[in-house]
Parts: structure tokens; C-alpha cells; sequence
């Protein structure tokens, strides 16, 4: 990975911001070389023994300089202060026609859902030159979403939406990561902000699965095939509770723990009898035959949300 | 008469030092002598100074690569937080108030013993009870909320032990209070006949002032910490977002002590400087007057800025707005003060002993971590670089290259006068250049790293920063060899050191007027004072020829 | 030497100025405490505004008789504080140890009262959890409040007690003169904890009661 996906200025606003930083950096540069020569200046020319002229200073001259030196501090400060501040003030409009996207934090993902009803997990498509807006909110603790080539990050809250917005000017693969610690697995909780020309976001926003209708087709399966006939709460056949089971951790019968993903769900549909949970007999039979491809999709898209509990995604490299 | 022969008429000369009021332990833990307080203290943020060090050198050891080594996220997110818990509160909150503004305070200002000496036995048991809630979390397992200790983590969903650390923090926050009402209350009543306001040390400003903040700020810090104890404890929702509370409500009152206590952090660091430098460029401070105007306008201000930490919090852009504005204007009296220091090294007579050599370390590592907090006071930088190592470095900049820097400062300076010894001073200066340039080598990286979005508290990192990383890592086992240094020349110097006159570098003050270690009432006759501090012309105070360490002042009383 | 110059301690060089000192001293902590309660007020002002129906709700359901029994408690035994101070400084033994001796009853008999109307708060289910008996759930944070006020008061309170007994009972066994100044400290003290509860009464009680 390069740090192109950091340090990129990906929107007009996050160039604004680099330029004041970089007028900050060439005054604070200029400040420190010139209390650093002052002071070694001083150090080597009135060293003990030096044949320096001393004496005293005229108090006048000792209170000029002094009022001098204050006045110019503040107005240099204030200066900077109106520099800063003016940028902020034109970044403070939120944009109209703006795409909302919405974004829930929990710990340790990102959930996003696109206004087609596109869902996606830690990460954000965005089309070019499009003011976007983030409306966001946390499922538990205070989260942050940082998106260091926006040069923007912000504080995702419990019971409130903060929003950032941003419209980006440059596509690519940019990151995105949290910014407030929110406990164990907070260095991991990162993903990818993509962005892609207008007629390719269209491409990709089309070819996403419409998520609500999948798990809705899938309930309808999971009733018509008569999975909940075992796997209902209130059936009289022993059979594992599937709320939350995605992404759980499992142990087997033969003593194995494995986590409950895609692939897991799939095989103990049509191959039941491969992993079976610890605890519970081998009677579930399979669907190999009664299930098409699609259909699995939309049954994993089912219990995919059923939700239970914080799903662990393994750490990423970045 | 021979040196030896002058030697031993100083000691023959001096009356019983408070080191010899009493050799028991008992004598030592029932003392009211803001001597042996001050003593008491010193031993105590000393082992916790390098509790705390031990914890973030595990931390840097882990970060030498971007996966991790040998913690788990839960041990090094616990590591990180021990860190800055014991380092804000059980170090650098007390560091020079408790040690040095204790021992001198009274000194200074010609008295026998600050103002309620019980109280100030009962303030370092306040700590040390204080610091037993500390160390019972540390050992169960440590907490892991960061030292910022944000709800609804903290009274919600943290694992650890959220309760004993606040705990520890709430008890050892009266330690503070009571110290600063006892160091306001000798200030206006116990000076020495003639010592006005305006002829007292600029030391002795600063330990007013930030007592000053230290009673007004940490009873709000008190409060917040307790009601994440009631939220946690007894699930009365105080910040609970699903009962209608506000966890940014948290923010508030945390922020409202914690950007004071920076300023609790610096002020008296500021104190020691004016006295350092003064003293080895033998030459008055330039602007007495504005040096305290700019002290009194710090700790003022200080109180009115708390929003800058919440930027990006969910503020609204006005609060946003008035926050920062008060930033700059906070940042102009220290910035006076860094030029007022350079100035009074203008037409002196300067040596480079090790205490001058930490005080001028701390003018520029403090100039650059002060105009970086002008960075962060710049909304839209700070929302970009806020949570990344662009702002611990900017802390750390002031706060170890600054404080801790002054603190070393001070402890070689007065060294002689608490102890009675010289330390080593070959290898003091050797140390004094080390921890500047280990200090940079840990630290610089981190500026570039933060502002390319290096987040912090993060234990897995993407690869692309782990240059800096090992830069900064190695910088910080030089660090650490420099602050390990101290502990062996010190420690030698009790046994073999020189033993010191009253006034082993010609300083004014009133606390070399009196033997080293000064006796344990301080003062037989309480002076009478006619003449302002820092009284360097060259015909009082020469210079000091050759070895200091047997040259008497003009002005002992002994 | 006289029962007042025994009362002289290092380091002060004389009895007038330590007294001064006490004096600054005992207000320098009650601006301390005024800014730990100030911290609770806010937290309550800023809920109340943002919630006003909910604090309504929750307000009414406060003990207002108990609530009154115990401002009048402590506004009694704030008169029998300064009257007790007053016959110090008069070196009227009996008076002032006596009256000592009556705060101290008034603060316990607060005491009392408020745990007798702890008992019944919780009764009727009024401690914030899953069984809370209110609507909207705003008004778990009024009733949060007020555990932590009352409480936090309460054990001002308690200690306030403890003090005085103690000071009550070393003015009787002479270990100090009647005359110490230190009486000053302790008036001040429990003047402040009764001041809090003036400010907390409305607070609480009045609510929903105008």
C-alpha cells in the first residue's frame, strides 16, 4: 500500500486545508529559527568571559521592545486565527443535492447504506464531483470517521446523526478508519473510501444487490422450505437458535471452534452433516438438490440479518 | 586559610538540617516539615514517573511493527491508558508544585513553614491513598478507556477497571486541592516583612497562580469522574444517549478541568525557568512585570478554551468558532514569556551548567510544542489532525519536553540546597544533551506521521508508517537511557558527593541565604526584605571563579 | 500563658494572622466545593432545559414534605451554628458547646429523615433501572439527579456532623480553648452545607409544584 491512500488531497477543500498548513508550518518555521539563532546568538556571544559589550539596557528601551514584541505576537495570532477561520466558514454550507449516505458504527465496522438501498460493510463508493453527505450514528460508543484525504474526520454519537460532507476530485482507493478509540479492536476498524467516475458509480450502485429484497425473498424461503419448522424458538425439535449466528464463533462436536461466515452457512445447508454444532444431534437434512444458487444467496442474506450480538471481522492489514 | 579549612568551618557552621530532625521512618511518615513533605512527594511521582515509563516502552516496543509483537489489543489498549493516567495525575500534576513548591515555597518567601502544615502531610496521603486505587486497578488487569475516560465507553461497554482508576484519580485530585489552598493561603499571609507582591520570585508566581487553577478546575474533573462511578456502578444514566443523557456532556466537564490542568502542568515548569536563567546568565529577568501579568493572563485564559478538545465532538461551528479565537489569544502571553527569556540572555554572563542547559532545552522544545497548539487551534487543521500523532506530539512537546525538562531543570538546581551534595556535573550535562536529542528523535516523526494520518491509541497500523515508528521507538530508548541517568549520579552524589555551600551558584533568593540542607525551622531571624528578586549586577553577584561549590554569598545569614 | 496563645501554631507569627489564614483557608475549600456541586448544577440545568416535560413528570413525584421537614432542619440548625459561634467569641462555655451539641442533632436528624425518604423513593420503584416506573425515559435522568445530589449532600452532610460532634466534644474536654478560632472554619462549613440544600430544595421539590 502506498500512502497515496492517505495523504492524497482528494477534494478542493482538503487542498484549502493543506495550504494553511503549510503557511502554518513556514511561520511556526520562521518563529522557531528565530528564537533558535536568538538564543544561540546570545549564548555564544555573551558566554562567561566574552569581551561582548554589557551593561544595562535603558528601561525605555526594555518597555518599547516589550509592548513591541506583544502587540505584534497578537496580531500575528489573530492573523492566523482569520486565516484559519475564513476557510472553515466557506466549508460550513451543507451542499444541496447532496447524496445522503447513511452510516451506522458499531463496534468494530461500518455499516453504510447507499440511497439505492445498496448496502455495503466498511466501505464507501462515492461518484466524482458530487457533493456527498454522510449522515451518521453509532450503535454504541462514540465512534470517529476519519477520511485523512478529505482532510476531514468527525464524531459519530449514540442516540444522534453528525453528518460530514465532501465532494471529492479525484478517484481511487482512499482510506478511511477510526478516529476515536471505542475499545479493543478500534486499530482495526478501517475500510476503503472508493472513488469512482459518475457513469461507473451508476455501473456499480446498479449492480448491487437490492440487500432489502434479498433478506425478504430469504425469510420467505427459509419459511417455505421449512427451515423454521426446527429453527423457529418455539419448535419442539432441538435445533440451533440461527439470531446472530453470522459471523459467531461455533463450536463443533468434534471440538473445533470456526466462525460462522458465507461459507459455513452455505455448507450447512447442503452438507449438514460436515460441521455439526456441539450439543445437537446429526438430524438436519439437506438441500443439495432443492436449493438453487440464487436461493442460497438470499437465505444467507436472511440469516445474515438476523442479528444478535457485535460481529468480529478478522483485522485487516490496512 | 586552605579550601578544606573553609570547607569544614561552612559545616562545622551550619545548625542541625531538617535531614537530621529525626532518623526514624515514623519521624519521616508523621512529619509536618514541607521539607521532608516535599522529600516524601519527590520518592513517590519517582517511582511513578517511571511506572508510567515502563508502560509506554512496551507500548513503543510493540509499535516496531505494524501487526504487533507480544500484547494483545486489550493489553496494549490497557498499557497506553495506564500511561497517561499515571503520567497526567500521579506524575506531572504534583511533579514541581508538590516537590519543589513545597520545599521552596516557604523558603522564598522568608516563612518557617507553609500555611497549614498538617494539611500538607495530608495532602501526600491523599496521594498515596489515591495512588493504592491506582495500583489495585494497575494489578487486576488495568483499564483500558484511555486516560480521557469518554462515556459511554467508560460506563458502558469497557472491560477493566474503570471504577478503582477513577477512584484512584478522584482521591488523588483533593491531594491537589488541598496543596493549592495551603500554597494561596501562605502567598498572602506569610511574607516576610517587606516582601511585596511585586519583589517575590517569579517561582513563587507561578506556584500562586496555579493553585489558583488547581482549587478552581479539579473539583469539576472530581465531579465527572464520580458520575461515571454512579453511571457504572449503580446504572443511574448521567450520559446514557438511550435515557436521553448526553455522553458529549462528559466531554464538557472532563475538558473544563483537563485543558487547566495543562496549564496546572506548565505554569509552574515556567516558574522554574525564570529562576534558572536568570541565575546562570547572571543577569536580571528581562520584564519582571509582564512575566507575571502573562502567568496571571495563562491561567485565566486557560479556563476559557476547554472546547478546542472537541472540535470534531459534535459542537456547533460557533462554539467551534469562539473556542478557537480564545486559543490564540491564550497562546500570546506565553509566547511573551519565551521572548522575555531570550532576552534576558542578552548582555550576560552565561555558563552552561546542567540546569541552564534543561532551561534552555525547555525555551525552544517549548516554543515548538506551543506553536503547534496553533496548529490545533486552527478548526480545520485540527479536524484534520485531532486523534492523530500530530496532537501527541504537540502534548508532548510541551509536557515532557517542556515540563519535565523544567523539572529536571529545578531538581539540579536546588539539588545542592535539599541534599547538601553536588551532583556529577560531567554527567549531568551528558544527560541533559541526551534526553534533548532522544526527545527529538521520539517525538519529530510523530508531527509527520499524525499529519499523514497516523490515528493514535492504535495498536495495529497500516504498514506505510512503520519507518516513523522505529524512529521514533529507537528515540525513546535514548530517551529512557537520559532519564535513567539521573537516578545513578543522583543517587551517587547522597553517598559521595561534594558537599555544597549555602549558595553553590551565587544565587539570589532567599533560599540560599540559608544553609544546604537549610535547618529544619528554615530561618532563625525571618528576614527583612528591601530589594526585588533577581538582583544580578555584576558588583552584588559576581560570577562565581572557579569552584563554585566553596564560595559563600554576600548576603548568608547562617 | 493564656488559653488563647496556646491556640498559636507554626508557623504563624501571631494569633490575629492566623486566624486570617484559617479564614482564607476554610473559603478557599468552600469555592473548591462550590465548583464540585456547580459541576452536578449544570448537568441538572442542562437536562431540565432540554427536557422540561420529562423533569415535570418526574418532579412531582419527589417527598415534599420530607424535603421541607429537612430545610427546616437546617436552617434551624444553622441558627443554632451562629448562635454558638457568637458565645465563643464571648468565652460562653455552656451556650456555645450547647449549641454545638443542638446542630449536631438537627444534622442527624436530616439524616434520619432522608433515609426514611430514601426508603420510600425507592418504595415506589423510583431508582433509574429496567422497572423505573416514569415515562418518557428523561425522567430516569431527574431521578438519576437526585440520588446523586442528595447524596453526594448527604455525606457532606454526615461528615459536617462527625465534625462538629467532634469539636463539641474537644471545647468540653478543653483540649481547646473555648475561644479558638477554629469554630469559624467548621460555622463556615456547615453553612455551606446548608446553603446547598436551599439551592437544591427548589430543585428538586418545586418542580412540578408552582
Amino acid at each position: 500500500m502506498t500512502t497515496d491512500r492517505f495523504m492524497t488531497a482528494a477534494s478542493d477543500y482538503a487542498t484549502q486545508v493543506d495550504s494553511t498548513f503549510w503557511v502554518l508550518v513556514t511561520i511556526s518555521g520562521l518563529i522557531t529559527l528565530l528564537v533558535a539563532s536568538l538564543i544561540a546568538g546570545f549564548c555564544l556571544h555573551y558566554r562567561r568571559g566574552s569581551n561582548a559589550r554589557r551593561g544595562r539596557l535603558p528601561e525605555r528601551l526594555a518597555y518599547d521592545v516589550e509592548i513591541g514584541w506583544t502587540v505584534a505576537t497578537l496580531f500575528l495570532f489573530l492573523f492566523i486565527f482569520w486565516w484559519a477561520a475564513s476557510n472553515q466558514l466557506s466549508a460550513l454550507d451543507i451542499p444541496v443535492n447532496s447524496l445522503e449516505i447513511h452510516v451506522v458504527a458499531k463496534q468494530w465496522m461500518w455499516r453504510v447504506q447507499q440511497p439505492g438501498g445498496a448496502r455495503e460493510i466498511n466501505e464507501i463508493h462515492v461518484p466524482e464531483n458530487m457533493p456527498v453527505r454522510l449522515a451518521m450514528t453509532s450503535e454504541d460508543v462514540i465512534h470517529d470517521l476519519f477520511l485523512p484525504t478529505m482532510r476531514l474526520k468527525q464524531d459519530v454519537l449514540p442516540g444522534r446523526y453528525t453528518y460530514l460532507w465532501f465532494t471529492a476530485t479525484k478517484t481511487g482507493v482512499f482510506h478511511l478508519t477510526c478516529a476515536e478509540y471505542c475499545g479493543t479492536d478500534h486499530s482495526v476498524m478501517a475500510g476503503r473510501l472508493v472513488v469512482m467516475t459518475t457513469p461507473d458509480y451508476a455501473r456499480w450502485t446498479n449492480a448491487q444487490p437490492e440487500a432489502d429484497d434479498l433478506a425478504h425473498d430469504g425469510e420467505a424461503l427459509f419459511r417455505s422450505l421449512g427451515c423454521s419448522g426446527c429453527h423457529a424458538p418455539t419448535s419442539s425439535i432441538h435445533a440451533p437458535d440461527l439470531h446472530g449466528i453470522y459471523g459467531r464463533a461455533v463450536p463443533l462436536s468434534d471440538g473445533r471452534v470456526v466462525t460462522a461466515d458465507e461459507a459455513y452457512l452455505r455448507d450447512s445447508i447442503l452438507l449438514p452433516a460436515k460441521d455439526v454444532a456441539a450439543g445437537f444431534a446429526p438430524i438436519m437434512p439437506s438441500y443439495r438438490g432443492s436449493v438453487t444458487e440464487d436461493e442460497l444467496v438470499k437465505l444467507i442474506a436472511y440469516l445474515k440479518s438476523l442479528s444478535g450480538g457485535p460481529t468480529r471481522l478478522p483485522p485487516q492489514a490496512g | 586559610m586552605t579550601d578544606t579549612a573553609i570547607a569544614d568551618a561552612t559545616v562545622e557552621a551550619q545548625p542541625a538540617s531538617y535531614l537530621a530532625a529525626g532518623h526514624t521512618l515514623l519521624s519521616w511518615l508523621t512529619t509536618t516539615d514541607h521539607k521532608r513533605i516535599a522529600i516524601l512527594y519527590a520518592i513517590s511521582i519517582t517511582f511513578f514517573f517511571f511506572i508510567g515509563g515502563i508502560a509506554i516502552a512496551l507500548v513503543r516496543l510493540e509499535l516496531m511493527t505494524p501487526q504487533g509483537l507480544i500484547l494483545t489489543s486489550d493489553a496494549y489498549n490497557r498499557l497506553f491508558s495506564l500511561h497517561g493516567i499515571i503520567m497526567v495525575w500521579f506524575f506531572l500534576v504534583p511533579s514541581i508544585p508538590a516537590t519543589m513548591g513545597n520545599f521552596l515555597l516557604p523558603l522564598m518567601i522568608g516563612a518557617h513553614d507553609v500555611a497549614f502544615p498538617r494539611l500538607n502531610l495530608l495532602s501526600w496521603y491523599l496521594y498515596v491513598f489515591g495512588a493504592a486505587f491506582t495500583v489495585y486497578a494497575l494489578i487486576s488487569g488495568g483499564v483500558d478507556t484511555g486516560w480521557t475516560f469518554y462515556t459511554p465507553l467508560s460506563t458502558n461497554y469497557a472491560t477493566g477497571y474503570v471504577i478503582a482508576a477513577a477512584a484512584g484519580v478522584f482521591v488523588v485530585g483533593f491531594s491537589s486541592i488541598a496543596t493549592g489552598i495551603n500554597f494561596i493561603a501562605t502567598a498572602h499571609m506569610l511574607r516576610a516583612p517587606g516582601m511585596t507582591w511585586f519583589r517575590l520570585p517569579l517561582f513563587v508566581w507561578a506556584m500562586y497562580t496555579v493553585s489558583m487553577v488547581m482549587v478552581l478546575a479539579t473539583p469539576v474533573l472530581a465531579m465527572s469522574l464520580l458520575l461515571v462511578i454512579a453511571e457504572r456502578a449503580f446504572g443511574l444514566p448521567i450520559f446514557d444517549a438511550a435515557r436521553g443523557g448526553d455522553p458529549v456532556l462528559f466531554q464538557h466537564l472532563f475538558w473544563f478541568y483537563s485543558h487547566p490542568a495543562v496549564y496546572i502542568m506548565i505554569l509552574p515548569a515556567m516558574g522554574v525557568v525564570s529562576e534558572v536563567i536568570p541565575c546562570f546568565a547572571r543577569r536580571t529577568i528581562f520584564g519582571y512585570a509582564f512575566m507575571v501579568y502573562a502567568l496571571i493572563a495563562i491561567a485565566v485564559i486557560g479556563f476559557m478554551v476547554w472546547g478546542h478538545h472537541m472540535f470534531v465532538a459534535g459542537q456547533s461551528p460557533l462554539a467551534n468558532l469562539v473556542f478557537s479565537f480564545l486559543s490564540f489569544i491564550v497562546a500570546v502571553p506565553s509566547a511573551i514569556k519565551v521572548f522575555n527569556w531570550t532576552a534576558t540572555l542578552h548582555r550576560g554572563q552565561i555558563t552552561f551548567e546542567a540546569p541552564m542547559l534543561y532551561a534552555l532545552g525547555f525555551v525552544g522544545l517549548f516554543t515548538i510544542g506551543g506553536l503547534t497548539g496553533l496548529f490545533l487551534a486552527s478548526v480545520p487543521i485540527d479536524i484534520h489532525a485531532t486523534d492523530t500523532y500530530f496532537v501527541i506530539a504537540h502534548f508532548h512537546f510541551v509536557m515532557v519536553g517542556g515540563t519535565v525538562s523544567a523539572y529536571m531543570a529545578g531538581l539540579h538546581f536546588w539539588w545542592p540546597k535539599v541534599t547538601g551534595r553536588m551532583y556529577s556535573e560531567a554527567w549531568a550535562r551528558f544527560a541533559a544533551i541526551t534526553t534533548f536529542l532522544g526527545f527529538n528523535a521520539t517525538f519529530m516523526p510523530q508531527f509527520v506521521m499524525g499529519w499523514n494520518g497516523m490515528p493514535r491509541r492504535y495498536h495495529y497500523y497500516p504498514d506505510v508508517f512503520q519507518a516513523w515508528h522505529v524512529m521514533s521507538s529507537v528515540g525513546a530508548l535514548i530517551l529512557a537511557v537520559a532519564y535513567v541517568l539521573p537516578l545513578i549520579y543522583f543517587g551517587w552524589s547522597m553517598i559521595y558527593g561534594r558537599r555544597a555551600g549555602a549558595n553553590p551558584w551565587n544565587a539570589t533568593g532567599l533560599e540560599w541565604q540559608t544553609s544546604s540542607p537549610p535547618a529544619k525551622e528554615n530561618f532563625d531571624h525571618i528576614p527583612r526584605i528591601d530589594a526585588g528578586p533577581y538582583a544580578y549586577d555584576e558588583s552584588d553577584h559576581p560570577p562565581a571563579a572557579g569552584d563554585r561549590t566553596l564560595v559563600r554569598s554576600q548576603g548568608e545569614t547562617a | 500563658m493564656s488559653d488563647a496563645a496556646a491556640s498559636l501554631r507554626e508557623p504563624w507569627p501571631d494569633l490575629d494572622r492566623q486566624r486570617e489564614g484559617v479564614s482564607v483557608g476554610i473559603w478557599l475549600f468552600i469555592v473548591s466545593e462550590m465548583l464540585f456541586f456547580g459541576a452536578l448544577f449544570l448537568g441538572y440545568a442542562v437536562y431540565r432545559t432540554l427536557y422540561p416535560e420529562a423533569f415535570r413528570i418526574a418532579g412531582a413525584e419527589t417527598a415534599v414534605s420530607y424535603g421541607s421537614v429537612n430545610l427546616l432542619l437546617l436552617l434551624t440548625s444553622s441558627v443554632t451554628m451562629t448562635i454558638a459561634v457568637d458565645a465563643s467569641r464571648q468565652a460562653r462555655r455552656r451556650t456555645a458547646i450547647i449549641c454545638l451539641a443542638l446542630t449536631m442533632l438537627l444534622g442527624a436528624a436530616f439524616l434520619i429523615f432522608k433515609g426514611l425518604e430514601y426508603s420510600l423513593d425507592i418504595a415506589k420503584g423510583l431508582f433509574p433501572g429496567a422497572d423505573f416506573p416514569l415515562q418518557p425515559p428523561q425522567t430516569q435522568l431527574f431521578w438519576a439527579l437526585y440520588w446523586v445530589m442528595t447524596g453526594v449532600h448527604a455525606i457532606h452532610l454526615a461528615i459536617g456532623v462527625g465534625i462538629v460532634g467532634v469539636f463539641a466534644w474537644v471545647l468540653w474536654r478543653r483540649v481547646l480553648p473555648i475561644e479558638s478560632p477554629a469554630i469559624v472554619g467548621v460555622a463556615t462549613y456547615w453553612h455551606f452545607v446548608d446553603t446547598v440544600w436551599i439551592i437544591l430544595f427548589p430543585l428538586l421539590y418545586l418542580v412540578n409544584r408552582s
